[in-house]
């Protein structure tokens, strides 16, 4: 799978690019050190979007596809920030055919967003999964750690509803 | 220097230490095919095309980096190598889209002739292929990354030419090669070289196709279509037609143009000879005037898109001389429409060019001296030998023909625009007449010719020595302007061409196979038969033009950078961004 | 420390603290601690709370007033996490496992204060019929042990450089620096036999030897363990950070080289935060930095951090990735010791393989040569996992064979399951079936049976393992983690796995199985680096010992383990049910259906399973409780 791109707005706020300048500074000298300086943005911020990418392409003078490339290749990094609530959906065999394609298509129309996506106030992100054991409980979405089993999808607005929406 | 004696396919050979398999075949007179290297900048071992035997190896030898060692038996074309490369291309095939029959390549695909040659038919692997939207965003170059191999070819010349724009992303069977955050070309800092089109061995990056619209213009009764030809485009489009590397091909050029409908042919040297008075002037009065020094030339659309954004802060050192062709295009839709008796509008100017920046140039803001764009199709070297193969015109057969009147006529100066050092020794030519009042006869600056990608030289000039720098590819471009930036460079006037060996050896320019530039050296080639050309002109000065003379004479009213002149033949820059 | 002589004053002084559990009981007279309480705080036992157990120990050790009498020490892994976590107490060397916050009071009270063993809370295997008591070095899982490499681990506190220096830490730098030539010790490398531990086993001496001149060069510490189910290095960081400081330093000076590099995977936080702390220790205290102990000698380093990425663990890739780019091999040759990072020369080595160097040097190569068999010298690391009891690793002397590892050390196989087949080198590796039990393990051995030593991963696998499915796990694994450079390896391993997902999906045919044993050797003879020349590996070596299975899949189409489930039949055994229905709410696809048959002493009819909509989850087997279902 190729990394997903999140389109949502950076939210990032003076402090952490201050603290992101800092970090720059204390390794631009060395500029082997951009995986460093990469994990420490991400410490900051949570994830890197193209925003934080270009701070630090353009503090440890590379070219923003150079840190790109390296964003996309390790598993750590990510480009697309975690909501509050992380929704995901088992898209395994067994709950696929219980509709759990639908319930899936069902939240990125309520949430207006797709997968591997965040929600623009940062509240909820969604992703799919691979099975998770709860077949018997067919389809199934976990919320955060919490299990919620044998679904439609018109349960997806209380669902939602429970974590604020 | 140590040599290594080593026999491939049973001929002996003997090649200095460090030597890797594939220059020792090819000292033997074997190639061995590959599919991603390039000398010296991109040895990297990745398609595995090259693989051979050779003794002491274990398994098969990446031919392309394995050195050789003294008493190497390498064998290049055994069964087992053979069904090595079998394989690897099926592969490869089973993640190409092998749409071979629209394919703007196909008969000059390098991964296309190693499966006639080795029979491979790309039914042997299915399963999961990625699936890519074609990037026709940018003015020059269209990407279709279905086609592509992964070679990396493209990314090793975009970190030479120190943009860095393309590069690898994701891994594994996702990876591919783009542009961070998938962004849109034109919306990176590309500078429209258009190298990584020349390198690409398959259809993956093109030009962008603007026949149509030539064809369009000349199919339509109501335009007058004038097109013209860059210096560098005589000593290549040739080779698009099997001649030998840097035949100089004007006569057949001209008459192959004439038949493809065109009201008139005319020749951009003109324009270079125009630019080099504009620009010699603007040189002299940032001199005497105490101006930011050095100046530096602004003939490279490439060079200027680097300039604006990864200097923006600096573009007071850019000269404000349109390019040749802009100047062409210019005086084309003002003097000539003029005195033809034509609307500017009606004047379908098309440039046939080296390069693939031109068709970004041509849309910039400020070139536009009649109102309208001055040039309105920029076509490459590589378009134009398409649209001769359409019309079915058998080129070799062709006569030579000249260039139509009143804008056909040139210097020797301005042919050598087309190679790296040939503006600055136009420019050094002329100069030298106006500060020392006489017609010179040491006319030939060697300092700042050949292909080294700086080069710095103190000229005398009327018992005044000038500090010139000639560089050429965005990377020597950088290194110049780094020193310009902090202040230590101590030159008056500096000449950057965009691509490396300047425009004979730019983004428009005939596609050879990789073994071809490993091994020939085309920028010496192209850039001789200009410098013949400009050995055996008459005249050799731009001053000197008869085409200039008139111009300034009867249009300008007898002044170089006057404000007509200006007004017509100089643009402006805005900043850019790097990031 | 600025001098040999200093260093070993702080040796005099700290060597009575550890000597309670290296049992010296004169020694450890002269300390004020009449016991040492060892607590695994290692990577497994950390997961499973024993930091809690560590801070209880210490309030209701201070509660009882004991604070001076009773040392806690953190130590790293003991190796045998399946029954952590793990407590130590010294001096009688009783192990406590599995050993939860609120047992430890009791213990304190019973054990601490009045001297009776808890003997409730000790792995049973140490206690005896007669109530007595074995010492934890005494039990099945470490008396075959030889500790070289983790001779440290689970026995000091790895974070204090005191405690270190008090198990000979740092004599074999001040050895060397003093008393030999860097080409000697290269030399005594050389002889003891020492091959790299990190799968390739290359003689580390020849390798030092290559180094090519140059004003600078490097020494790199591949600490990027990366295979599923390894966990060998992580092991010597938590437990025994000091002795890699040490040993890279030795071989800087070996080598000439004065600055390295650890390049440890970001996933292992306790390792990357206790080797920072030694590398701060050793820097403070003089053995790392300008003059080393007076000797003039050079030498720092630095911790690089890996950011999930298998291939970096190739040392070409490594050390593309330590240089900050995407992290892709490079061709070899040229090799590392002539071009390697920063296209300086370099010597690269594992974790393991430096931990074993400090040894080297202070007991001699014939020491470390006469351990292990004639190719393959001194001992190995095994993280072993899979179907075996003792789950955790263990340090072995090479040429001990398969059996005793698994049978022995390893406490066999659970729920009296049959051994299949062991898997070694994790996805570079193959497999050594049953009958080869008695394989002397070295790099030779396994080399020639077509499988690989690897790192030291040892997956254990019982009948209900495919073996085809393994191998797609491992493809699985490799495809997801090949780099994408070279053809081979990037298009080459995704044609494989799809080939082995088609057989397990019951549409292969023995041609196909031609066709992917051409592949993998395709795929080895043609790939640009470690990683996709060995990709094929775990698919050769089940083709080769297993094809029989293959061949089920693909000529019978079933899976005789029943975990390929496109190739399972679920059925339901009429008499055995008892129409309950539970199976039918479960089945997420609604394919099981009533018959008209009500089997004799039941009420309601029983049930059948639809084969032709059934999606073989297994939902309706675990939900069962008649044992009416069964899947083949």
């Amino acid at each position: 799978m190729q990394k997903k791109i999140s389109s949502n707005p950076f939210r990032g706020t003076p402090e952490q690019e201050a603290k992101l300048k800092e970090i720059i500074a204390a390794n631009k000298h060395d500029k082997s050190r951009l995986m460093g300086v990469m994990q420490e943005a991400q410490g900051v911020y949570g994830y890197l979007p193209i925003e934080v990418q270009n701070m630090i392409a353009e503090g440890m003078e590379v070219p923003l596809e150079k840190v790109f490339g390296v964003a996309t290749f390790y598993a750590q990094f990510s480009l697309s920030p975690k909501g509050d609530c992380n929704i995901s959906v088992c898209l395994g065999t067994a709950c696929y055919v219980k509709g759990s394609g639908d319930i899936y298509d069902e939240l990125q129309a309520e949430l207006g967003i797709g997968g591997d996506e965040c929600t623009p106030d940062g509240k909820f992100s969604l992703t799919a999964c691979r099975c998770i054991g709860a077949c018997g409980l067919a389809p199934v979405l976990t919320v955060n750690e919490e299990v919620y089993g044998r679904l439609t999808k018109d349960d997806v607005p209380t669902i939602l509803a429970k974590y604020g929406k | 220097m140590d040599m290594i004696n080593c026999k491939v396919n049973g001929i002996a050979v003997s090649v200095p230490k460090g030597s890797t398999i594939l220059e020792a075949a090819r000292a033997a007179g074997v190639e061995i095919p590959t599919l991603c290297y390039m000398k010296d900048i991109n040895a990297i071992g990745a398609c595995r095309i090259c693989v051979v035997e050779a003794t002491g190896a274990r398994g098969l030898a990446t031919a392309c980096v394995y050195p050789v060692a003294e008493g190497m038996e390498i064998k290049t074309n055994t069964e087992k190598v053979q069904q090595a490369r079998k394989t690897t291309l099926e592969l490869i095939l089973s993640t190409h889209d092998k749409k071979c029959l629209s394919c703007p390549r196909s008969t000059n695909c390098e991964l296309q002739k190693l499966c006639n040659d080795y029979g491979v038919t790309g039914t042997e692997f299915e399963g999961f292929k990625p699936e890519f939207a074609i990037d026709d965003s940018a003015p020059h170059l269209v990407r279709d990354n279905n086609k592509c191999i992964l070679c990396r070819r493209c990314v090793a010349v975009c970190r030479e030419q120190f943009v860095g724009i393309l590069g690898a992303n994701d891994r594994g069977i996702d990876t591919h090669i783009g542009q961070a955050f998938k962004l849109n070309l034109n919306d990176t800092p590309c500078i429209s070289c258009g190298q990584c089109t020349v390198v690409c061995p398959t259809g993956a990056l093109t030009e962008k196709d603007d026949t149509a619209q030539v064809w369009a213009a000349i199919n339509d009764p109501s335009k007058h279509v004038v097109m013209m030809t860059a210096p560098a485009v005589r000593a290549a489009l040739g080779e698009e037609f099997g001649g030998e590397i840097g035949k100089n091909v004007e006569g057949k050029m001209v008459a192959a143009i004439r038949r493809l409908g065109a009201d008139k042919v005319f020749d951009i040297d003109f324009g270079a000879d125009v630019t080099i008075v504009e620009e010699a002037t603007e040189l002299l009065g940032r001199i005497n005037n105490k101006g930011v020094l050095p100046m530096i030339t602004s003939c490279s659309p490439g060079w200027v898109r680097f300039i604006e954004q990864y200097y923006p802060d600096q573009l007071a050192h850019l000269s404000s001389c349109k390019s040749p062709m802009q100047m062409s295009g210019a005086i084309i839709k003002t003097y000539y429409a003029e005195k033809m008796g034509l609307d500017a509008k009606d004047i379908v100017v098309v440039g046939v060019m080296p390069c693939t920046a031109k068709k970004y140039e041509i849309k910039r803001a400020d070139e536009d001296a009649a109102g309208v764009p001055d040039v309105d199709v920029s076509i490459t070297t590589r378009e134009l030998a398409r649209m001769i193969k359409r019309q079915g015109l058998n080129f070799n057969a062709l006569p030579d023909e000249e260039f139509d009147s009143p804008l056909g006529e040139d210097t020797g100066a301005a042919v050598i625009f087309g190679t790296t050092g040939g503006v600055m020794e136009a420019a050094l030519r002329t100069a030298n007449d106006w500060l020392t009042g006489k017609d010179n006869t040491e006319i030939e600056f060697q300092a700042v010719r050949g292909a080294a990608s700086i080069k710095e030289a103190t000229v005398e000039i009327n018992g005044m020595p000038i500090k010139v720098a000639v560089a050429s590819g965005a990377k020597a471009a950088n290194e110049i302007m780094k020193k310009i930036a902090s202040g230590e460079a101590d030159w008056t006037f500096v000449e950057i061409m965009g691509c490396p060996g300047g425009c004979v050896t730019g983004g428009g320019q005939p596609i050879h196979p990789q073994y071809v530039r490993d091994t020939v050296d085309i920028h010496a080639l192209r850039s001789k038969a200009l410098y013949d050309a400009d050995e055996a002109a008459v005249l050799r000065k731009s001053h000197q033009s008869p085409v200039v003379k008139e111009l300034y004479e009867n249009y300008y009213k007898g002044e170089y950078g006057c404000h007509k002149a200006h007004h017509d033949l100089h643009t402006t820059y805005v900043p850019g961004k790097k990031f | 420390m600025k001098t040999v002589a200093e260093l070993q004053a702080v040796r005099e002084a700290a060597i009575s603290e550890v000597a309670l559990r290296t049992g010296d009981a004169a020694l450890a007279a002269k300390s004020k601690y009449k016991r040492n309480v060892l607590v695994c705080g290692g990577t497994g036992c950390t997961s499973s709370h024993s930091q809690d157990i560590i801070d209880t120990l210490n309030a209701e050790i201070a509660k009882h007033g004991m604070t001076d009498e009773i040392k806690v020490v953190r130590t790293g892994c003991f190796g045998l996490c399946a029954l952590g976590p793990i407590m130590i107490v010294y001096p009688e060397g009783c192990f406590y496992s599995m050993i939860k916050a609120e047992n430890i009071p009791e213990i304190v009270e019973e054990h601490f204060v009045k001297g009776n063993i808890v003997t409730k809370y000790l792995y049973k295997e140490t206690v005896l019929e007669d109530g007595s008591i074995k010492k934890y070095n005494e039990t099945d899982f470490y008396k075959k042990q030889i500790r070289v490499a983790l001779r440290n681990c689970g026995v000091i506190n790895p974070e204090d450089i005191n405690e270190y220096i008090a198990r000979d830490g740092y004599q074999a730098l001040a050895k060397c620096l003093t008393s030999m030539q860097p080409k000697e010790v290269t030399q005594t490398i050389l002889e003891s036999g020492l091959r790299g531990r990190g799968g390739g086993g290359f003689p580390t001496g020849r390798k030092w030897s290559f180094i090519a001149d140059g004003p600078q060069k490097y020494v790199v510490c591949n600490a990027d363990e990366g295979d599923p189910g390894a966990f060998m290095d992580r092991s010597v960081l938590e437990g025994d950070p000091h002795c890699i400081v040490e040993a890279m330093t030795i071989c800087g000076y070996a080598v000439g080289a004065s600055q390295g590099y650890v390049y440890v995977r970001a996933e292992y936080p306790i390792a990357v935060t206790r080797l920072q702390i030694a590398i701060d220790e050793a820097r403070a205290n003089g053995m790392l930095g300008k003059n080393i102990l007076g000797s003039g000698f050079d030498f720092d380093m630095e911790i690089r951090l890996g950011a999930g990425a298998f291939v970096c663990g190739e040392e070409t890739a490594l050390m593309t990735s330590i240089e900050g780019n995407r992290g892709e091999p490079r061709p070899r040759p040229p090799f590392p010791a002539v071009k390697g990072l920063f296209a300086c020369p370099t010597v690269e080595n594992n974790v393991e393989t430096f931990a074993n160097v400090p040894q080297i040097i202070l007991r001699g190569a014939e020491w470390f040569a006469s351990m292990g068999t004639e190719k393959s010298k001194g001992t190995k690391v095994f993280a072993l996992g899979g179907k075996i009891k003792h789950t955790g690793h263990v340090e072995i002397a090479m040429g001990t064979t398969l059996r005793e590892i698994i049978e022995e050390i390893g406490g066999g196989i659970p729920n009296g399951k049959k051994f299949k087949a062991a898997q070694t080198g994790g996805p570079s590796g193959g497999c050594i079936p049953a009958r080869l039990m008695d394989t002397a393990v070295d790099y030779d051995n396994l080399t020639a049976i077509g499988c690989m030593m690897g790192s030291g991963g040892l997956i254990v696998m019982d009948e209900d393992n495919c073996m085809v499915d393994m191998a797609k796990f491992f493809l699985e694994f490799t495809v997801d983690e090949s780099c994408g450079k070279c053809t081979p390896c990037r298009v080459g391993t995704k044609r494989l796995l799809e080939m082995l997902d088609k057989i397990t999906r019951g549409n292969g045919t023995l041609e196909d199985l031609d066709k992917l044993e051409a592949l993998c050797n395709y795929i080895k003879a043609n790939s640009l680096c470690g990683l996709g020349q060995t990709a094929p590996n775990p698919v050769l070596a089940t083709l080769k010992f297993f094809r029989d299975e293959y061949v089920s899949h693909v000529v019978d189409k079933k899976c005789p383990a029943g975990v390929c489930k496109h190739l399972l039949t679920f059925t339901i055994d009429k008499d055995k049910c008892i129409g309950c229905g539970k199976c039918a709410k479960n089945c997420p696809a609604d394919t099981i259906v009533k018959t008209d048959y009500i089997a004799p002493g039941h009420k309601l009819p029983s049930l059948k399973i639809l084969p032709e909509k059934c999606l073989k989850c297994g939902a309706c087997i675990s939900g069962c409780k008649f044992g009416a279902i069964s899947k083949q």
